[in-house]
């Protein structure tokens, strides 16, 4: 009992403490964009492509772009505090409907790759800490280095040509077979089957990451003298590994995965473009690209939001691995 | 500090690790602590100046050496000696505007001695795009480390030394610009100013400061206590001096591995800008190759498969460096991003 009333007390602690960040990272952003040449209004013109000055300068007052800067941030900070995070003008709906559209697609996929990475990672670095300095080892840092050095873009289209044109095993794009009427078990496999391209592209830099943060980390901890307790109390190799090794080793790995998980929303932006995926990284590229600002705004916010939950849950996350850490 | 000649040498005998080490001085003489000390003024100054220069040179050494017997580490630099020799021999070998049209299209890689990477869609050539392309790739990644190397350095050092409020205030904002996603900053930077190879150059350093500016303070931090530092600061030297001439050298070696692999992780950022459609449009780079080959995926996939080994051939090799100096220099981080 006690246990939860301090994690929520710690909870709500963060919660404060993220308010005044956030408040400064939209300010930021706010005048950042507003350095942008041109507005909603020119491109939407641009676009129609017979506008007039008359219908462009009605299109600024429907949307109170025409105000003074100040006036506009005030505005948009009202808003917010009233939950709303405004009125996109190029898409012409509520920008938190625009953004709850396209929210669960990127988080599946930014959590599948997640979890690949982290699987993945795990595995390849503990092997390599088993065979420090063998075979095993050098192969696999090789080609954790490789991993590392590969553009998610690049690997998907070449995962595209592979299995899509050549092999024809799985679709080349999209996040799920239109009009198809499958239910059940076989809705979640066909999504599966779109899945599974995406979040390797997006997770193979991680999981070069982390198998070669596990693989510090386990060597490091290795050497520990709980280790050689364990050792000397005739546990098997396999369960020193597991439960006196890995599982110290994990708190780095943890660490950095609630920090990538902000930065993938950055890769998510080029993996969704390379497989037409609809979420909300290609939603905030199309944001820039139609300086459609109130829908950028808002996506910021929102990953602002998640790096800040992010840190919360690898917090407790620490807590839970490592009770000497305790929650603060 | 009355005598200028002494004011020169101490900090050098201070100041063990202009060696890229990290183990504590070693005695000049097994003589007890209150007497070495005075040897910091003492005529003999000089002798110990000498012995620890010595020191520092062995140890530089030895890291060269272990550097230069990793076959990673070698590997890596003859990859990248082969990267700038195409970028500088592009200009002569192909002194055509690479985005020029000279053959007909799709020519299939090997089966033209006169174009071994074959053409594109529009009959331009692919090597000729592929050694230009090294150029690019090489400016905006060095460059942008460079900027984001200094403006993290200013930072982190200055957070770092000073700590205090000016910390709280630094490590604010750089808390803040790791909260937004990097490459979201970085298309929004580019669009804003418009894409060219400067603003991407710049965007890039931008978005890249912060983790130096991290790595910096935590070392400037671990080093501000120690003892040297703390002797030259009682010899009243100015903050910009201990900074500079105390601090730094001592926290060089993890700055030396991160700006590797931050060359590295630029050349894959200017790529995917230019894969997005927002490099520079007048100039042939990878991702803009990558770009235009991918609406051929179907029928002619060499166009992108081809630029995009270059780029992973060149970050490869950036890497296996940045691999081969951690291991050279010994830091005591992992590297991590």
């Amino acid at each position: 009992m006690t246990a939860y009333r301090r994690i929520g007390r710690a909870l709500l602690r963060t919660a404060l403490q993220a308010i005044p960040t956030i408040l400064v990272i939209i300010v930021l952003d706010f005048f950042l964009l507003q350095l942008a040449p041109g507005d909603a209004a020119d491109v939407m013109a641009g676009e129609a492509g017979s506008a007039t000055e008359e219908t462009v300068a009605a299109l600024r007052s429907r949307f109170g772009l025409d105000l003074p800067i100040l006036h506009r941030l005030f505005a948009y900070l009202d808003n917010l505090a009233h939950f709303s995070l405004g009125f996109s003008p190029r898409y012409n709906m509520p920008v938190a409907e625009l953004i709850g559209q396209r929210l669960p697609g990127t988080l599946l996929l930014m959590l599948v790759a997640l979890a690949i990475a982290v699987v993945l990672g795990l595995a390849l670095g503990s092997i390599m800490a088993v065979f420090a300095g063998k075979l095993p080892d050098r192969i696999i840092s090789v080609l954790s280095l490789l991993f590392y050095s590969i553009p998610g873009f690049w690997i998907g289209l070449m995962l595209i040509v592979l299995f899509s044109v050549k092999l024809g095993w799985l679709p080349s794009g999209g996040s799920g077979t239109i009009g198809s009427d499958l239910t059940g078990l076989h809705a979640v496999l066909d999504q599966l089957r779109y899945m599974i391209l995406p979040a390797t592209s997006l997770a193979l830099f991680y999981v070069a990451i982390y198998a070669r943060l596990t693989r510090a980390a386990m060597l490091e901890v290795k050497s520990q003298d709980y280790v050689r307790t364990a050792a000397a109390k005739g546990l098997s190799p396999f369960t020193i590994t597991t439960r006196h090794i890995l599982r110290n080793a994990l708190l780095p790995v943890t660490t950095m995965a609630g920090m990538h998980l902000g930065g993938m929303l950055g890769g998510a932006v080029v993996v969704e473009t390379v497989y037409s995926w609809p979420g909300l990284g290609r939603l905030a590229f199309e944001a820039v690209m139609g300086r459609d600002f109130t829908v950028l705004l808002g996506i910021l916010l929102l990953s602002s939001l998640v790096v800040i939950a992010a840190n919360a849950v690898v917090d407790l996350l620490h807590a839970w691995l490592d009770p000497r850490i305790g929650v603060r | 500090m009355s005598n200028p000649d002494t004011a020169e040498r101490a900090p050098v005998v201070l100041n063990p690790a202009l060696a890229y080490d990290r183990s504590p001085p070693k005695p000049d003489a097994p003589t007890p602590n209150e007497e070495r000390w005075s040897n910091v003024h003492a005529p003999d100054a000089m002798r110990a100046t000498t012995a620890s220069a010595e020191t520092g040179t062995t140890s530089a050494n030895r890291a060269l050496r272990v550097f230069l017997r990793n076959p990673n580490a070698m590997t890596g630099l003859i990859f990248l000696v082969l990267v700038v020799a195409a970028a500088l021999l592009a200009p002569v070998l192909y002194p055509e505007d690479p985005l020029s049209m000279v053959a007909r299209p799709f020519i299939w890689p090997g089966t033209n001695s006169t174009y071994p990477l074959g053409t594109d869609s529009l009959g331009r050539d692919v090597l000729s795009g592929i050694l230009h392309g090294a150029r690019i790739s090489l400016l905006v990644g060095i460059v942008a480390t460079v900027i984001g190397l200094a403006v993290g350095l200013i930072i982190g050092s200055t957070a770092g030394y000073f700590g205090g409020w000016v910390d709280d205030v630094l490590v604010k904002l750089i808390e803040i610009v790791q909260t937004l996603p990097s490459f979201i900053l970085l298309v929004v930077l580019v669009a804003i100013a418009q894409p060219s190879v400067a603003v991407v150059t710049g965007a890039v350093g931008i978005v890249s400061w912060p983790t130096v500016a991290r790595l910096v303070r935590s070392e400037f931090r671990a080093i501000r206590e120690k003892d040297y530092v703390v002797a030259a600061r009682s010899l009243g030297y100015g903050h910009v001096r201990i900074i500079i001439r105390e601090i730094l050298p001592n926290a060089l070696p993890p700055i030396i591995v991160t700006s590797s692999v931050m060359v590295a992780s630029a050349i894959l950022m200017e790529s995917a800008l230019s894969f997005m459609g927002l490099g520079d449009p007048n100039l042939v780079s990878w991702g803009s190759m990558i770009g235009d080959g991918r609406e051929l995926l179907r029928t002619a996939w060499y166009l992108t498969a081809i630029p995009g080994l270059a780029i992973v051939f060149t970050v490869l090799a950036l890497n296996l460096i940045g691999d081969g100096l951690n291991d050279a220099l010994n830091p005591r981080f992992t590297d991590e991003r």
